[in-house]
């Protein structure tokens, strides 16, 4: 593709070049802050950082925008020789989608779902390039349509968003942004709400069009597998500052600073067995930073020289980390695995499910799916979006709107619907949602969320505060949560405060559906340590997920399930390394891994 | 309600305007110069010393009229419009939440009183019942109950499919609980602002049935009752007219605008 003529810095400077940019609330705390990178045309970057550690904002300030209540406190922000920081918002909106597009994390709500596809295409292009003329500009959609996969057809462009799949629609958000073929394309986690195999599809188109198109990308993820096969160069954040930037590859053979090396550690990987570790304690929010190191506090080699900011220094080719402790940046032994505790022996199960059907409206979603979870057991549930694994968990949940079932609990037949299973049985199976953006009441603090589970499910108990205060501790929260609203907390947040609500109940099965997938990997891996060792004390757990690295670091057994039907079902080594029916092969190959760049 | 309410041009409007009308009403009868039936001037007479806005066709003192003749309107427009925020969010939570025959019932009720255009279903009812302010109250207020039904069950229904109401399904928390602490809270803001239109409707269907003569009962004051009492002297005394009906504007336009400003500053406070 070449270059637009009106544009002719292009070649002359890089895609983008960012200097020592500040976001600061409007408070004064500094969000992110220092931020200095250069990107070539037709190079992707990831923007690592766990949540709370500043990526979105910065992403969305390479767009000269920042949330409400926070403003662009300095630097500047050069995207194909234009100034976005010194440019009103009338002009930056006309150049918004030219120079800059951007590709939101949830497709579903991104698009108007009144406007059919056809004219979706058609108004972004016209508005960016008016003087062409229809034919071309048909020319112009098919073509985009074919690059990113979709069909063109004027059936296909008749069409309403909710007529297209997850992968579809997110597919459709990458035409839309290439369509006036912008220097510069920013994506925030576009890949989070798909399953593996869409995931791995989408990935691969999105190298192909940064190539073909010669854009830029800035890849902001907290999945460090998924940066890994897509990005030439990463930039890890901690607390809002840059702590690493690299080339891939040295990123993940030679990760320099302590805090990459903890991200490498936490992550679950397909192709290893052993425990991801989490990194103890959180990331300090805005205005709470120390002076120094912000990362000093959760550091193993802090010594007394971190009081003092470190600089982002150069440690090899293009390789800079920001760390006052070069024996740190230099060790290589600070990444260790834990092996898991072998499987407990089959016991009687805990839970027995048998003929599970169940219907959407007039469509049966769910044939005859059984399974069995012993005591202590850790059952996957794997398939892709649309397999009925969600449907399945509801159901036995006692969610199920339409279905039916055998479930044997314990010695006692459950029945189908929550409100007439025992109170003892309500209370010993909890439920985790995927959403935990819904899950809790946005209407009431924290504190009054766990105290209404202690009135109603344990009404006798009287050390209700002590007991709120242990499951904090025990999710790694701390109490300030407590007089929040869940507007106030992250999504990683409100996810730990779910799952306490969940074990305020004293659980024996735990339904987990998809709840770690929106989550960072270091917290990630401190929800998958907690439910290990719930697990350890004798808690049951019922694990729904697509997410086969999460699998492979704390299920005993797998069941896989398409279509609504159990296509394979065994011990989780079985499954993952010989894989038996063709399906679960795919899922198994489709999955990201990081593990050739493991060198341990 | 967000601090940033009160930095809303309609939010400090809607306070100065509405405030203006309600001082008047509520604090007026401590200060009225004369009786609302005492006569003290010339039938309309224009403005003199001591009567600033002039005498009406009897030759009472408008401004003394006027200063008694809100607090009727007022307590029937909040009693009204707060009698069916109550009724109707009880209705609509239960429509929303039981589903089925209930749901139907309920809804098919509403639609039936909605048939009938507010200010002709209490004429109906108080001309056929007499004109007792309770009586009035009531009807208006069962005239506004489909719509908060209506609105409090279609809101429910959205915030009743999220995971947080399932989530206090499964722990098995008791009905009403579900429904006063999980639900109702995340429909309040939305009911604010129908509060503030009703209101304002309350205050137009009241003193129109003044004005058509089946409100407030004469020689009594009300501003209704005045435009109605005065408007064949509109040319020879205009301000016994104008007066009561700027009182009106002011209290119907300041509930509405107060009405938007709530809606406005919660627009992006609203969970995701």
């Amino acid at each position: 593709m070449n270059a637009p003529a009106k544009l002719p810095q292009l070649l002359a400077s890089p895609a983008l070049a960012v200097t020592d940019l500040h976001v600061t609330l409007d408070n004064g705390a500094d969000i992110v802050s220092g931020i200095s990178f250069e990107l070539e045309a037709g190079q992707v970057l990831g923007l690592v950082g766990e949540s709370g550690s500043g990526k979105t904002t910065l992403a969305t300030a390479l767009l000269g925008h920042v949330r409400k209540g926070a403003r662009i406190a300095g630097g500047a922000v050069n995207i194909a020789g234009h100034n976005i920081l010194g440019t009103d918002e009338k002009t930056l909106r006309g150049l918004r989608g030219k120079l800059v597009a951007h590709v939101a994390q949830d497709p579903a709500t991104a698009l108007n779902p009144l406007h059919r596809l056809g004219r979706v295409l058609g108004e972004t292009l016209t508005q960016h390039e008016p003087s062409l003329e229809a034919a071309s500009r048909r020319q112009r959609i098919a073509q985009v349509l074919q690059d990113v996969g979709l069909p063109s057809d004027e059936e296909f462009l008749r069409r309403f968003p909710h007529q297209l799949s997850g992968g579809q629609q997110q597919r459709l958000l990458l035409a839309l942004a290439f369509l006036p073929r912008p220097a510069l394309i920013v994506l925030d986690e576009p890949t989070t709400a798909l399953d593996v195999t869409t995931q791995a599809r989408i990935l691969d188109t999105i190298r192909r069009l940064c190539e073909s198109y010669g854009a830029a990308a800035i890849y902001v993820s907290h999945d460090l597998a998924v940066v890994y096969q897509l990005a030439n160069r990463v930039i890890v954040l901690y607390a809002g500052r840059m702590v690493e930037s690299a080339p891939v590859a040295s990123l993940f053979t030679r990760p320099a600073h302590p805090y990459t090396k903890g991200l490498l550690a936490a992550i679950p990987d397909i192709g290893k067995a052993s425990a991801p570790r989490p990194i103890p304690g959180h990331a300090p929010g805005p205005g709470a930073r120390s002076a120094g190191c912000a990362f000093a506090a959760r550091c193993e080699w802090r010594a007394e020289s971190c009081g003092v900011e470190p600089a982002l220094d150069e440690i090899g080719a293009g390789h800079r980390a920001a760390c006052g402790r070069p024996e740190a940046l230099a060790s290589g032994a600070s990444i260790r695995f834990i092996d898991l505790p072998p499987a407990p022996p089959a016991r009687a199960p805990l839970l027995e499910v048998r003929n599970a059907r169940a219907w959407y409206g007039e469509r049966q979603v769910l044939f005859d799916a059984g399974l069995s979870v012993a005591p202590g057991e850790c059952l996957a549930l794997v398939g892709e979006s649309g397999s009925g694994k969600t449907t399945f968990a509801r159901l036995v949940a006692g969610l199920g709107a339409q279905g039916q079932a055998d479930i044997r609990y314990g010695s006692a037949l459950l029945d189908l619907q929550a409100r007439s299973r025992s109170a003892e049985q309500r209370r010993e199976i909890q439920y985790i949602f995927q959403n935990p953006y819904r899950a809790l009441n946005p209407r009431q603090t924290i504190r009054a969320t766990l105290r209404h589970v202690l009135r109603h499910v344990l009404p006798g108990v009287r050390d209700g505060d002590q007991r709120i205060a242990q499951v904090l501790a025990k999710v790694a929260l701390p109490s300030r949560v407590l007089d929040s609203y869940p507007a106030e907390l992250s999504g990683g947040e409100r996810q730990r405060v779910a799952i306490a609500r969940a074990l305020l109940c004293e659980p024996k099965l735990l339904i987990c559906d998809e709840v770690t997938s929106a989550l960072d990997v270091s917290v990630q891996a401190a929800i998958i340590e907690l439910l290990q060792q719930l697990q350890a004390d004798g808690l049951a757990i019922l694990f729904v997920t697509h997410n086969l690295g999460v699998v492979r670091s704390m299920a005993d057994r797998v069941l896989v399930l398409r279509h609504g039907r159990v296509v394979e079902e065994g011990s989780t080594d079985q499954v993952l390394e010989q894989p038996q029916h063709p399906y679960t092969r795919t899922l198994v190959g489709d999955s990201p891994s990081i593990r050739a760049f493991q060198p341990y | 309600m967000s601090r940033g309410f009160l930095r809303q041009p309609q939010a400090r409007a809607g306070l100065l305007l509405s405030g203006i009308a309600l001082l008047a009403a509520l604090a007026g009868p401590l200060f009225a110069p004369h009786g609302a039936a005492d006569f003290v001037g010339a039938v309309y007479g224009g403005p003199a010393q001591g009567a600033p806005l002039g005498y009406d066709y009897l030759g009472r003192d408008v401004l003394s009229r006027l200063l008694l003749g809100g607090w009727s309107v007022v307590w029937m427009a909040f009693s009204s419009a707060f009698l069916a925020l109550l009724a109707g969010t009880v209705l609509g939570l239960v429509a929303a939440y039981a589903g089925g025959r209930t749901d139907r019932t309920l809804s098919w009720s509403a639609d039936v009183l909605l048939a009938f255009p507010n200010l002709i279903l209490v004429l109906l009812v108080v001309a056929l019942l007499g004109r007792d302010p309770w009586l009035i109250v009531l009807t208006a207020s069962l005239a506004f109950v489909p719509g908060v039904l209506r609105l409090v069950r279609s809101l429910a229904l959205g915030v009743a499919e999220q995971e947080f109401v399932e989530a206090a399904e499964l722990l098995g928390y008791p009905r009403w609980h579900v429904l006063l602490r999980e639900i109702l809270p995340n429909v309040l803001t939305p009911l604010l602002v129908h509060f503030g239109s009703m209101l304002s409707w309350a205050v137009t269907i009241l003193s129109g049935l003044s004005f058509l003569g089946y409100g407030v009962a004469p020689p009594a004051a009300d501003w209704g009752l005045m435009i109605n009492e005065n408007r064949a002297g509109l040319q020879a005394q205009p301000l016994a007219v104008l007066a009561p009906v700027l009182m009106i504007v002011l209290f119907a336009l300041g509930a509405n605008l107060l009405a938007e400003a709530v809606a406005r500053s919660n627009a992006g406070t609203e969970q995701r």
